[in-house]
């Protein structure tokens, strides 16, 4: 029990099967307190069926799991209390204010009517929607739609926060906006979990998380500490035409720690990038493109799966 | 294992306050756009009332009195007729509407249950929130419109009031069973051949405008199958003060059962959609 005491999720052998398909095929893992972790992976991994298991939204097949110290097939409404749930789909009332949307769904919690009131406006402010109280949720950019959908998940005072897919589909200053409130968040100490296809959202948000593929976890750690173990300082990527493509890849095989062959580019990996190009450029090759940059967790999640994350 | 976890405190909600919740959001989403309700809620009923029950009826009395020496059907007047009837088949369209469209839109258009789902409420407490939200509306529509059927002079007994309670279940019986076969759906497109191969031909043919006993033997007795049938023929009983007559709590208990086992069955697909 004390091996438990600041876990707020732990999980062991989590399955979700629907029907014959597995969907979540048996994964450990454990979240504590305070800390913000992922799951990353491709559309299909099982981020997904995961997270709806430890939102207590769908019961799981096999395995245990304890969230927020009960079990969900028991405690749901118990646990879902203190849950925050940011979903993919922005499940926001279109024909209700932005205000209403927040107060009718902290009346799900219980809360009496003046405490929603007071904690709708203070979390306007924070969502940077305060001057859009009144205003109809249709009327609202996609960024200030998850911005509300991020607030109403905070309006019972969760000390869980999950977040599906947060930012996809956003332009990137959108994205960063609600990146910043999520930091935020982390240092009052709440405790997020996030799921993401991005790996820059993982990289800069987690951290710890897991890279997941097919149901089950491939390699789990921090972001930084996965790239040192998975990838290479920096990682080297060129376009070339077809033909010197043979007489490249013998130079980079020899000289860098590994090499991998995409379909339209290689991926070279070593501690220096550009040293790896002069190398190339030596034997008169004059690559189309060429991007040095350093080693990332799309790299970690290529490693481990022979397949990049976004296709 | 829960002492080791230093959550805010949470307070175990009296039983059917979860359900409540559910309720109340329904309510209160209605108190912001019940305008676009009134229409069907309120004014066509009502157009019904006047059209059939007074235009039409005028003219049916006439023919009455030439025919068999008294204007009347059963000893009341057309529009006496004819108003429990409108009352009871308003209670179905109401029902049917707020069944299908509202459950698909909940389910996959804004997310609402999905949005329920995520706080405390269960899925029972989802299903009996929205059933119980269309029992509020038939409570609403059926008051109103027997406020003003009493102007008109339709009603002929205080027992009338019953017809409110009748009402509820009325569109519960209907409600039910179609909430719980609409949630299984993927898109709305079976809820046009509802409206047209259900409501329609129960609306015309349960007795609502004429007695059964004017249709040929064999659709009579399909008619008296109908569920309509029995909110009618309860609705008439209130409107007319012979609710004590036998036979009545027959047709009590098939809309009481016809609305439980609608709940029952919605619960389980419920249960199947939201909770995979």
């Amino acid at each position: 029990m004390s091996l438990l005491s600041d876990t707020v999720v732990h999980a062991r052998q989590l399955t979700k099967r629907f029907g014959e398909f597995t969907a979540v095929d048996g994964i450990d893992f454990s979240i504590s307190r305070g800390e913000f972790f992922g799951f990353l992976g491709p559309n299909g991994a099982g981020k997904t069926s995961t997270m709806r298991m430890v939102a207590c939204m769908s019961p799981r097949s096999g395995g245990e799991l304890v969230v927020r110290g009960m079990d969900p097939a028991h405690d749901g409404p118990e646990i879902r209390a203190g849950i925050g749930l940011v979903p993919q789909e922005d499940a926001l009332d279109t024909e209700l204010t932005v205000l209403d949307n927040l107060l009718l769904y902290g009346r799900y919690f219980g809360l009496p009517r003046k405490v929603v009131r007071e904690r709708s406006l203070a979390l306007l402010t924070f969502a940077q929607l305060e001057d859009r109280a009144g205003a109809k949720v249709d009327a609202l950019s996609g960024g200030m739609r998850r911005r509300l959908v991020i607030a109403r998940a905070l309006i019972s005072r969760p000390d869980l926060v999950i977040l599906d897919e947060p930012t996809t589909g956003l332009d990137p200053q959108a994205r960063h906006l609600v990146w910043e409130r999520l930091y935020q968040l982390k240092q009052q100490g709440v405790t997020l979990i996030l799921t993401t296809h991005y790996m820059d959202e993982a990289e800069q948000l987690c951290d710890r998380l897991v890279v997941m593929d097919r149901g089950q976890i491939a390699a789990e750690g921090a972001p930084r500490a996965l790239i040192a173990k998975y990838s290479s300082r920096e990682v080297l990527e060129l376009r070339l035409e077809e033909t010197d493509r043979a007489r490249a890849l013998a130079v980079l095989r020899e000289h860098a720690e590994r090499v991998e062959v995409l379909t339209d580019r290689l991926c070279c990996y070593g501690e220096d990038g550009d040293q790896l190009l002069e190398l190339v450029q030596h034997t008169g090759i004059h690559p189309q493109g060429v991007l040095v940059r350093r080693g990332s967790l799309e790299d970690v999640f290529l490693r481990l799966t022979g397949r990049s994350l976004v296709d | 294992m829960a002492d080791v976890f230093t959550v805010a405190p949470v307070l175990t909600p009296r039983p059917g306050a979860l359900s409540w919740r559910a309720l109340r959001f329904w309510c209160f989403r209605w108190s912001r756009t019940w305008r676009s309700t009134l229409a069907g809620n309120v004014v066509y009923p009502l157009v019904y009332l006047a059209a059939i029950g007074i235009g039409l009826g005028h003219l049916v009395n006439h023919h009455l009195a030439a025919e068999h020496g008294a204007g009347t059907i059963g000893g009341v007047s057309y529009l006496a007729f004819v108003t429990p009837g409108i009352l009871a088949a308003s209670m179905m369209q109401i029902a049917v509407h707020e069944a299908t469209y509202p459950v698909m839109g909940a389910m996959r258009w804004d997310y609402a249950y999905l949005g329920q789902l995520a706080s405390p409420l269960r899925i029972g407490d989802i299903v009996i929130g929205h059933l119980g939200f269309i029992g509020v509306r038939a409570l609403f529509a059926s008051s109103f419109f027997l406020i003003v059927a009493a102007g008109f002079g339709a009603l002929s007994s205080p027992e009338a009031m019953c017809g409110v309670p009748i009402a509820v279940v009325v569109a519960l019986a209907f409600g039910a069973p179609v909430a719980a076969f609409a949630v299984t759906r993927d898109n709305d497109s079976a809820f046009s051949s509802i409206q047209r191969l259900g409501v329609v031909p129960l609306f015309l043919f349960s007795g609502c405008f004429f007695p059964i006993s004017e249709l040929p033997a064999v659709l009579r007795v399909l008619a008296m199958g109908t569920p309509l049938y029995q909110g009618v023929v309860l609705e008439r009983a209130c409107s007319l003060g012979t609710l004590g007559a036998p036979g009545n709590l027959a047709h009590a208990a098939y809309l009481v059962v016809m609305a439980g086992g609608g709940f029952a069955i919605a619960r389980h697909t419920y249960r199947r959609r939201l909770g995979r």
